[in-house]
C-alpha cells in the first residue's frame, strides 16, 4: 500500500508506505488502547493494577517495555524517499528508492548508512581482516585497512580516547537533559493534577521516582549510543559490514511485534472455543477437545516448519502480489505470527474451558438462568469478566515465549526473511561466528543484550500481574 | 451418662483399667491438663488489632471445654497456638501455654514435633480433605504409629483394628484395607478421630468435628467424643458455633466474643443463667422448638406430581449408559399462596435438584410440575421467560451467589433488565433503592461490590435481588445454613416480614430442623429421593410417623 505525498509537504518528494504488519501493529495499539480503558472502568481492575505499579519492580519494567514498545511503533512508520531526479526524465515523473526507510532510521541518523566492507570490532578504527593495500607510493601490502565510516572525523588516531570520552558526555547529556526536560514537565502535570483533586499531599502512591531514574537511564543510553553509533560502530559490524548496533535495534520491532502478533492471534481462538466447550458441553466441548488433542499431538515445530515452507513458495509462485523486497519479508513475518499464533492456543483453551465449567455451576450464574438472562449476555457479563485474569496473565506469559520461539525457529531455517532484521536471525549467524579463532561475539552479544532485556522484564512484569490478578495467590497472602 | 460408660466399654476391651477410674472420678479432683493464660495474638501488618486478647483457659482430663463463638471470633486461632501452628502472618505477642510439666513456648521446634500427635491430636472439620485420598486408611493410621512407636508392622495391624473398633467402625479388619472415597463423612470422622487417638494422647483438640456432617451422624460423632473424652481421660477442646452441641456435649463452656473470652462457666450454669447479654443472645438464638406457624389453605399455586429426576451413569469407552441415580423418585407436593412448605432432609436426599427442576434448570425425567395451569417442566427456554418473574431462588452461599465483578445495583437490575420489569433506567434506580431499603440496607449500597459486605448482609442482597421481579414463589435453598446463629434469625425473621407483607410463597430447603417450626407451615421429610412423610408442621415434629423424621428428631441438638 503506497500514498504518494509530493514534494512540497515534506520539501523533497515521500511516499508513505505501509505494510501490513504496520497496519496490525496500529489496530493493536488502539484495540489495546480500548481494552484498558474498559478495563480501567471497573474499580476492582483499578485496584489491582495499582498494586502492579505500586511496586519500584512494576514501574521500571513497565518503562522498559513501553520504551521497546515506542521503538517498534516509530520503527513501524514507513515511507520510500524520491530519487533525486536523472537525465531525461520528465519533472512530473519521480521515481521513488526501492529501500523502505523509517522514523527510526531517521531518528537514528547515519548509523544504518554506513556500510562497511566486512567485520570490524566495536569501536575499530581498522577492518577486522587483512587485506591487500596499495600504498600511495605504489608498495603493497597485506595490512588492516582503515575502515570508511568509522573515526572519519578523526584527524589523527590519537585523539580516539579523547574523542571518545568527549562524544560520550555529550551523548549521555543530550539524553539527560531531554529526559530531565519530560520529567520536569510529567513532575509538573502530576502536581497539578494532584492538587486540583484533593488539594493536600504532594506525595502519590505509585513509585514515580523509579520510573523516572529508569526512563532517564534508558534516555541516556539511547543518547550516547545515538551519538557515538553516528560516529564509530559501537557494537561493530557484521560480515556484510552493516552496523550491528542498528541491527539489533531494528530487531525490536519485530520481537515485540512477534510476541504481540502472535499472542492475539491465539487470544480469539482460545478464549471462543474455551468458552464454548466449557459453557454449552455436549457435542460443543467434544468437539473442541477433539481439536486441540489432536493438535497438542503433532510436533509444534514441524507444523511451524512446513506451514512455513508452504507459504514460502506461494509467494515466489506469486511475485505480482509484493512491489517491493520487504514487502515479501513482511508477508512471511506474518505468516509466521500466525503460524506461531494458531499452534499456542491449545494452553490457554484448556485452562479457559475448566474455569469455565468450574463458573458456570456456580450460584450467580444459576440466578442469571433463574432470570431468563440470555446466554450471550451470560457469558458477557458473568463468565468473561472472571476468566479476564487468566487471559492477562497468560498473556504477558506467552509474549516472551514468543519472543523467544523467534531465535529458535531462525536457527532451524524457518524463520524471518533476512531482509528484515530480527535478533532469531543475528543469533543463528553468531554460530558459526562463535567458532572462529579470534571468535566475533558483538554480533551475539547486541541480540542477546536487548532480547535478555526485554524478555526478562516482560517476565517480571508478568509475575506482578499475577500476583495482582490471582485470586489464589491474594488468598494465600491474605 | 452411664448408658455411654457402658456403651465405651464394651467398645473397648482394651479399656478396663481406664474405665475403672471413670467410674468412681468426682468433678473437683480432675487433674489439669493444659493450661492456656494470657495468650495474645496479633496481625503482623496490623499491629494494633489484637486478634487475641488475653485468653486464658484450662483443660482438665475427662472433661469438654467448649470454646463457642461466631466466625472470626478467634477460635481456631486459639487452637492453632497451642499446637503452634500459627500461619506467618500472626504472631503471639504475650501470654503462656503450658502442659503440667512443660511449657510449650519454651520447647524448641523438633521437640514441639513430639508434642504435636504424641501429647495433643486435632481433629479438624472436614474430614475428606484431611485424609489422604491415595492411601487407605489403614496405611495413613499406621504413619503416624510409625513415626511415635516402636511397634513392628503386625503389631501396627493390629493396633490399627484396634482403634477402628474403638471408635465404633464396623468390620474393622476389612475398613483398614479401604480408600477414604470408600466410606461415608461419618466414617471418614471416625478415621480421623481413631488416628487422632493412635499414640496416645492426652489432649484433642476438636475444631468444629461435625459441623460439616448431617445431624443424626452429628450426634453419633458427639457422642463418641463424649465417651472417648470419659473412657480415655482426655481433655477436649471442642471448638464450635452451635449451642446446641455445646449443651450436649460440653462440661464447662468459653464464650469467645471478638478475640476475647467474655465468659466461662460450668455448662448447666451456663444455660441457666448466663451473665453476658451477648451469651445470652446466642442461647436465644436457638429458635424455639414449641411455636408453630398456624396455617389457614388456600389454593396451590405449586403443585408437583410425581416427580421423578434420574441421571444417567456412563460407563466404558463409548460412554454408554450404564444406569441411572435417581437423585428424585416420583414425590408429590404441592405449595399454596403466601404458604412456607419447609422440605427437610439429609445431604444427598435429592431436596435441592427438586428445587433446580422447579426452576426449570433440571429436566425432570418423569412427572409434572404444575404452577397454576401450566406445567413447567414441558417448557422451552424462551416459554418459560413469562413464568422467571413468578418463581426466584436464593441460595445458600452468599459469597458464589452473586458476581463479584459486578456491583450489588447492577446485580438487582440484572433480573429486572432481562424480565423487562421497568422500562427505564430511573425507575430501575429508584426500585434498587426502595428494595435495599425493604431488606434494611442503606440506598447507597448498590454503587458497592458483594465483597465489601458480610454474610448477613449478602444474604439480604440475594433476597432483594429475587424480589425485585416480583415473584409469587421463591425457592430457599438453604438460605441460613452458612450465616452465624444470631445474623441467622435476622435473615428468618426478615423473610417472614416479606412473607407477610407480600404474600409470597416459600419452598424452604434445608436440613436443620430446628428452625423449621419458626418458618414454615408444612413439612415434607425426605430420604433417598422419597418424600417418607409430610403434613403440617406441628403434626409432623410433635408425632412423627414415620422411622426416619423421629432418626432426624432425636439427633437435633436442643439446648432445652
Amino acid at each position: 500500500m503506497d500514498f504518494e505525498i509530493g514534494p512540497g509537504l515534506f520539501g523533497e518528494g515521500f511516499m508513505w508506505t505501509i505494510l501490513w504488519s504496520d497496519v496490525l501493529i496500529f489496530l493493536l495499539v488502539g484495540a489495546i488502547a480500548l481494552f484498558v480503558a474498559s478495563f480501567r472502568r471497573n474499580p476492582q481492575n483499578q485496584e489491582n493494577w495499582r498494586q502492579v505499579f505500586s511496586t519500584r519492580l512494576g514501574m521500571a519494567t513497565f518503562v522498559i517495555i513501553m520504551s521497546y514498545v515506542v521503538i517498534a511503533l516509530v520503527d513501524s512508520i514507513h515511507f520510500r524517499k524520491a530519487l533525486p531526479a536523472t537525465e531525461g526524465q520528465s519533472s512530473e515523473q519521480v521515481f521513488y528508492s526501492n529501500d523502505v526507510n523509517s522514523l527510526l532510521d531517521l531518528a537514528l541518523g547515519e548509523m544504518g548508512d554506513r556500510p562497511e566492507r566486512t567485520y570490524s570490532a566495536p569501536f575499530a578504527l581498522k577492518s577486522w581482516n587483512k587485506e591487500n593495500l596499495l600504498l600511495p607510493d605504489g608498495e603493497r601490502v597485506r595490512d588492516y585497512p582503515e575502515l570508511t565510516f568509522a573515526g572519519a572525523h578523526l584527524e589523527n588516531p590519537e585523539a580516539f580516547a579523547k574523542d571518545v570520552a568527549l562524544n560520550s558526555m555529550v551523548g549521555i547529556g543530550k539524553g539527560l537533559a531531554l529526559a530531565l526536560a519530560l520529567i520536569g514537565l510529567h513532575a509538573f502535570w502530576l502536581r497539578r493534577s494532584q492538587s486540583g483533586n484533593t488539594g493536600d499531599g504532594d506525595t502519590s502512591p505509585l513509585p514515580w521516582k523509579s520510573a523516572w531514574i529508569t526512563f532517564a537511564v534508558i534516555m541516556a543510553i539511547l543518547g550516547w549510543l545515538i551519538t557515538m553509533g553516528n560516529l564509530y560502530h559501537v557494537l561493530g559490524t557484521d560480515q556484510a559490514g552493516n552496523d550491528t548496533l542498528f541491527e539489533s535495534l531494528k530487531g525490536i520491532r519485530t520481537g515485540v511485534l512477534i510476541g504481540t502478533l502472535a499472542t492475539l492471534i491465539t487470544m480469539p481462538v482460545a478464549i471462543s472455543l474455551g468458552l464454548a466447550a466449557g459453557y454449552f458441553r455436549g457435542w460443543i466441548d467434544d468437539v473442541v477437545q477433539y481439536i486441540y488433542t489432536t493438535l497438542i499431538s503433532i510436533p509444534g515445530l514441524l507444523l511451524i516448519a512446513a506451514s512455513v515452507l508452504l507459504f514460502q513458495v506461494w509467494i515466489n509462485n506469486n511475485p505480482q502480489f509484493f512491489e517491493i523486497g520487504l514487502e515479501k519479508a513482511d508477508a512471511k513475518f506474518l505468516a509466521l505470527c500466525f503460524i506461531l499464533g494458531i499452534t499456542s492456543w491449545t494452553t490457554l483453551c484448556r485452562l479457559l474451558r475448566a474455569e469455565t465449567l468450574k463458573i458456570s455451576q456456580l450460584d450467580y450464574v444459576q440466578a442469571a438462568h433463574a432470570f431468563g438472562v440470555s446466554h450471550f449476555q451470560i457469558i458477557k457479563r458473568h463468565i468473561l469478566p472472571n476468566l479476564s485474569h487468566i487471559i492477562m496473565i497468560s498473556f504477558v506469559l506467552d509474549f516472551s515465549g514468543l519472543v523467544l520461539a523467534e531465535a529458535v525457529l531462525a536457527y532451524i531455517g524457518v524463520g524471518i526473511d533476512p531482509a528484515m532484521a530480527s535478533w532469531g536471525n543475528m543469533i543463528n549467524m553468531a554460530s558459526t561466528e562463535l567458532s572462529r579463532e579470534p571468535s566475533i561475539w558483538w554480533n551475539l552479544s547486541g541480540a542477546f543484550f536487548l532480547m535478555f532485556t526485554l524478555v526478562l522484564s516482560v517476565n517480571l512484569f508478568s509475575d506482578l500481574v499475577r500476583d495482582a490478578f490471582d485470586p489464589k495467590t491474594k488468598l494465600e497472602t491474605a | 451418662m452411664s448408658v455411654t460408660i457402658t456403651e465405651a466399654r464394651s467398645s473397648s476391651p482394651t479399656q478396663g483399667a481406664t474405665s475403672a477410674i471413670t467410674m468412681n472420678h468426682q468433678p473437683s479432683d480432675k487433674t489439669l491438663a493444659l493450661s492456656v493464660s494470657n495468650l495474645n495474638v496479633r496481625l503482623n501488618h496490623k499491629p494494633h488489632t489484637p486478634i487475641l486478647k488475653d485468653v486464658s483457659f484450662d483443660l482438665k482430663k475427662g472433661e469438654v471445654y467448649a470454646l463457642v463463638g461466631e466466625s472470626g471470633s478467634g477460635k481456631s486461632i486459639t487452637s492453632l497456638s497451642i499446637l503452634r501452628l500459627l500461619p506467618d502472618a500472626l504472631t503471639i505477642t504475650k501470654g503462656k501455654i503450658s502442659l503440667p510439666e512443660t511449657n510449650l513456648f519454651a520447647l524448641t521446634e523438633q521437640e514441639m514435633g513430639n508434642v504435636r500427635g504424641k501429647k495433643i491430636a486435632m481433629i479438624f472439620q472436614d474430614a475428606l480433605t484431611a485424609l489422604n485420598p491415595v492411601q487407605t486408611v489403614g496405611a495413613q493410621i499406621a504413619e503416624t504409629l510409625k513415626i511415635h512407636t516402636s511397634l513392628n508392622s503386625s503389631e501396627i495391624r493390629h493396633r490399627t483394628v484396634e482403634l477402628f473398633h474403638e471408635v465404633g467402625l464396623p468390620d474393622p479388619e476389612k475398613r483398614v484395607d479401604w480408600y477414604p472415597h470408600q466410606m461415608s463423612g461419618g466414617q471418614q470422622q471416625r478415621v480421623m478421630i481413631a488416628m487422632a487417638l493412635a499414640c496416645e494422647p492426652d489432649i484433642l483438640l476438636a475444631d468444629e468435628p461435625t459441623t460439616a456432617l448431617d445431624v443424626t451422624i452429628q450426634k453419633q460423632i458427639l457422642e463418641l467424643i463424649k465417651q472417648l473424652t470419659i473412657s480415655r481421660q482426655l481433655a477436649v477442646l471442642l471448638i464450635t458455633h452451635d449451642m446446641g452441641v455445646v449443651r450436649q456435649t460440653a462440661d464447662r463452656v468459653g464464650v469467645m466474643y471478638k478475640g476475647e473470652i467474655i465468659e466461662q462457666n460450668d455448662c448447666v450454669a451456663f444455660f441457666e443463667n448466663p451473665k453476658e447479654a451477648y451469651s445470652r443472645q446466642l442461647i436465644d438464638s436457638l429458635p424455639d422448638m414449641d411455636e408453630y406457624r398456624s396455617l389457614e389453605r388456600e389454593a396451590p399455586l405449586l403443585k408437583v406430581e410425581n416427580l421423578q429426576i434420574h441421571f444417567p451413569v456412563r460407563k466404558g469407552l463409548l460412554q454408554r449408559v450404564h444406569s441411572h441415580t435417581k437423585a428424585v423418585d416420583g414425590i408429590s407436593f404441592s405449595i399454596g399462596k403466601g404458604e412456607t412448605l419447609a422440605l427437610v432432609g439429609e445431604s444427598g436426599c435429592g431436596k435441592s435438584t427438586t428445587g433446580r427442576a422447579i426452576l426449570n434448570l433440571e429436566k425432570a425425567t418423569a412427572g409434572d410440575i404444575w404452577y397454576n395451569n401450566l406445567c413447567i417442566n414441558k417448557l422451552t427456554r424462551k416459554e418459560m421467560l413469562p413464568l422467571r418473574k413468578k418463581i426466584q431462588v436464593i441460595f445458600q452461599n452468599p459469597f458464589s451467589s452473586m458476581n463479584p465483578r459486578m456491583t450489588v445495583g447492577d446485580i438487582i437490575e440484572e433480573g429486572m433488565v432481562s424480565l423487562g420489569l421497568e422500562q427505564t433506567k430511573e425507575e430501575r434506580i429508584q426500585r434498587i433503592e426502595s428494595l435495599l431499603t425493604r431488606v434494611k440496607l442503606e440506598p447507597e449500597h448498590r454503587h458497592r461490590y458483594p465483597h465489601e459486605f458480610s454474610g448477613g448482609q449478602r444474604q439480604r442482597i440475594a433476597i432483594a435481588r429475587a424480589l425485585a421481579v416480583e415473584p409469587d414463589l421463591i425457592i430457599c435453598d438453604e438460605p441460613t445454613s452458612a450465616l452465624d446463629v444470631s445474623i441467622r434469625a435476622e435473615v428468618l425473621d426478615l423473610l417472614l416480614e416479606l412473607q407477610r407483607e407480600l404474600h409470597v410463597s416459600y419452598l424452604f430447603i434445608t436440613h436443620d430442623l430446628s428452625i423449621i417450626p419458626h418458618i414454615a407451615h408444612r413439612v415434607a421429610v425426605m430420604q433417598g429421593g422419597k418424600i417418607v412423610e409430610q403434613g403440617e408442621t406441628e403434626q409432623v415434629l410433635t408425632q412423627p410417623k414415620h422411622e426416619y423424621t423421629k432418626v432426624l428428631l432425636e439427633a437435633v441438638p436442643s439446648v432445652h
